[in-house]
């Protein structure tokens, strides 16, 4: 088991004929079931082309319609990817998963607002994607460090996944699914919607949740975790040192009128029963203390 | 981007927002003319810089005559304005505000941010205008009523009506609050602004109800829509290091370490400080080259730390992803030849071909310190730091 995505689901990539969609659908179409999960590309007056073996459609409806895609990974560029979305949710997709960085928040409100009632499912955007190690991998992580076994990861940034998911790996510690939900202030899902999907997964036994300044998602997390979560969990929170009013490289890891401190949260969530460790080399070791 | 108090009055005032007459100024002289035109017995002279807190650092005055303001207009035009978000070195003011005086009966704030947990404008609004609105918000939360914005309505009349009476504008006087409030929400909307704020927005003795003060600031990422907007952009309002960074594609924040830090991605690169201090060092820089850590990007970055002189030591952690740790080691090495690289670097490289990339590094004859993983390389950067 695992969480989203598994060998069975069929991904289309909107996007597919860009330079980054090209590049990466063929990385995961390399990576363990990829050959049969990546089934479509989108592209509009592009359809009837191919990539790499793929078929591509001039639209998301079409390449549902024509492929039985239930998922979507976008790659299209900033001014026109919350479009995209939006396209993908109208044609009822399951999952959305917007790479994309860039993209403005306004465009974003509309777009969540949008979404409301809808039973598509958003990451991202300005996010590495997600994986289910061994079967298949639908966004920008290496999938090589990645191996299949029983923890959860979830975290707001790119390289620092791949840091925790490096450190499980020396400790002989496999993963369940490892999803990034972003960088980005108003996105879909949050830590703690991965979370819920962590805890009832029976091949999960223990979850990293990494976070980093900006916002309060990981504050709610952590409350919603000491009230339902039956498996431990353990987090760390990037940017300690990061100084008020200033954007850290992500959209949302800013700390804007005294809220959104790494502090703040560590303390929320240590009162809420999650081991939290300040040394991101540890983040593996923490993990297998609370095994 | 963040723009002047001037420059977001002149916004504001193209979505109906009431705001004092008044006249920028680049010069003493220009202040002078400026409160001739204006006319009227007093006049108010405000530096133009970026950071808040002007009034209390000095560089808001009230003068009640022409001499008045010319010796004010010296005062202040010219001087480092030192306020609690400058920094002790302050700023310098190179532009001034002249506006007309204002008979203020009454002081309220109004201000909108993306709301991240509604994921939609929120309208603040207060009676207690013209204070730190954080100092209200820690000690009278009550006192601050907030509105979450539907983006296809937009603020409605009976929304803005019902904040107004809240923050205690007299009723005569709501249909005027009304049209401030939408006019800085369309104004908010329509600039893809991520903060607006009007601190305080007065009651005036007359029955108006105006802008005193404005401040906007607008998300980064929607400025290529916005070439008007990215034309007020004051290029002596930001650090240096970082408008040179920008131009390359580089995400860098100075800080007042000497360990530079050379990271791919935001999460890392926080990451990466954040242990650089807990084994004792103290960062220079947040930097993030991004996915692609090219021999350019890493040239570009070994050159902006190195102009900071209390630069001691670089650490350079780069998780290889999709990136091959060869390439990386092979820019990493050319780069430091290039830039003549006088400070000890510590390289920890993490991905594919790490052994390969690690050779590269030890072959290149330069004195780089090789870590195993972040711990290492956070104990090996903080004692190179110490010499």
């Amino acid at each position: 088991m695992s969480i989203l995505i598994n060998k069975g689901t069929r991904v289309m990539t909107q996007g597919i004929t860009g330079k980054t969609g090209m590049f990466h659908t063929k990385m995961c179409k390399e990576y363990a079931f990829g050959a049969d999960c990546f089934v479509a590309g989108v592209t509009p007056r592009k359809g009837g082309q191919a990539y790499e073996g793929i078929p591509i459609f001039d639209s998301v409806k079409e390449a549902k319609a024509q492929t039985g895609a239930t998922v979507s990974v976008i790659y299209v560029p900033p001014p026109f990817a919350a479009a995209a979305i939006d396209e993908a949710v109208e044609a009822g997709v399951d999952l959305v998963i917007c790479i994309t960085e860039g993209i403005p928040v306004r465009d974003m409100i509309r777009t969540r607002y949008k979404m409301q009632g809808s039973k598509t499912r958003l990451i991202g955007p300005n996010c590495p994607g997600l994986i289910t190690p061994d079967e298949i991998k639908i966004g920008i992580m290496p999938g090589h460090i990645h191996k299949k076994g029983p923890i959860g990861v979830v975290s707001r940034s790119g390289t620092l996944t791949y840091e925790a998911v490096g450190q499980l790996r020396e400790l002989g510690l496999g993963q369940s699914s490892c999803v990034g939900i972003g960088g980005d202030p108003v996105n879909g899902m949050k830590h703690i919607d991965v979370l819920k999907l962590f805890n009832d997964d029976p091949a999960t036994e223990a979850v990293i949740m990494v976070g980093e300044i900006g916002g309060s998602d990981e504050e709610q997390c952590a409350r919603w975790i000491k009230e339902h979560m039956k498996k431990p969990v353990i987090g760390f929170i990037a940017g300690v040192t990061a100084p008020p009013g200033k954007r850290m490289g992500h959209a949302g890891a800013i700390i804007s009128g005294g809220k959104g401190t790494a502090q703040e949260k560590l303390a929320v969530m240590e009162e809420c029963g999650i081991k939290v460790t300040k040394n991101p080399a540890e983040m593996g070791k923490t993990l297998k203390s609370v095994l | 981007m963040k723009i002047h108090e001037y420059q977001a009055k002149e916004i504001l005032r193209k979505f109906g927002v009431p705001t004092p007459r008044g006249v920028p100024c680049f010069s003493v002289e220009e202040a002078v003319a400026a409160g001739k035109t204006l006319g009227g017995n007093v006049a108010v002279v405000k530096a133009q810089i970026h950071a808040g807190g002007r009034g209390k650092g000095g560089g808001v005055k009230v003068a009640k005559s022409p001499a008045e303001l010319e010796s004010y207009a010296r005062q202040i035009f010219g001087m480092q304005l030192v306020t609690h978000q400058t920094g002790a070195e302050g700023q310098k003011v190179r532009r001034l505000l002249v506006e007309e005086g204002a008979d203020i009966r009454k002081e309220l704030y109004v201000g909108m941010v993306v709301d991240r947990g509604t994921q939609r404008v929120a309208l603040m609004a207060s009676s207690e205008g013209g204070m730190d609105i954080e100092e209200v918000a820690a000690h009278t939360p009550e006192k601050i009523h907030t509105l979450f914005i539907d983006p296809v309505q937009g603020l409605r009349d009976d929304e803005a009506d019902d904040v107004a009476a809240k923050i205690g504008v007299p009723a005569p006087l709501i249909p005027q609050a009304r049209g401030l409030l939408q006019g800085l929400y369309r104004a908010f909307d329509e600039t893809d602004a991520s903060l607006a704020e009007i601190n305080p927005m007065v009651i005036t003795g007359d029955g108006r109800v105006v802008a005193l003060d404005a401040k906007m600031n607008f998300d980064s990422n929607a400025l290529y829509r916005h070439p008007d907007i990215v034309a007020l952009r004051d290029l002596d309002e930001e650090d240096p290091n970082e408008i040179e960074a920008s131009k390359h594609d580089l995400s860098y924040i100075s800080l007042d370490g000497n360990i530079g830090c050379l990271v791919n991605g935001a999460g890392l690169a926080m990451a990466t400080m954040d242990i650089v201090k807990l084994y004792g060092g103290n960062p220079a820089n947040f930097l993030d080259v991004g996915g692609g850590a090219t021999t350019e990007k890493v040239t570009e970055a070994f050159k902006l730390m190195l102009k900071n002189p209390n630069l001691k030591a670089i650490l350079v952690n780069i998780f290889g992803g999709i990136m091959k740790c060869d390439v990386i080691a092979a820019g990493v090495v050319a780069a430091a030849r290039e830039v003549k690289l006088s400070v000890p670097l510590v390289v920890r490289l993490e991905g594919t071909n790490v052994d390969l990339g690690k050779k590269i590094l030890a072959d290149s004859g330069l004195p780089i310190i090789s870590a195993i993983n972040m711990a290492d390389a956070a104990a090996k950067v903080v004692a190179a730091a110490r010499g």
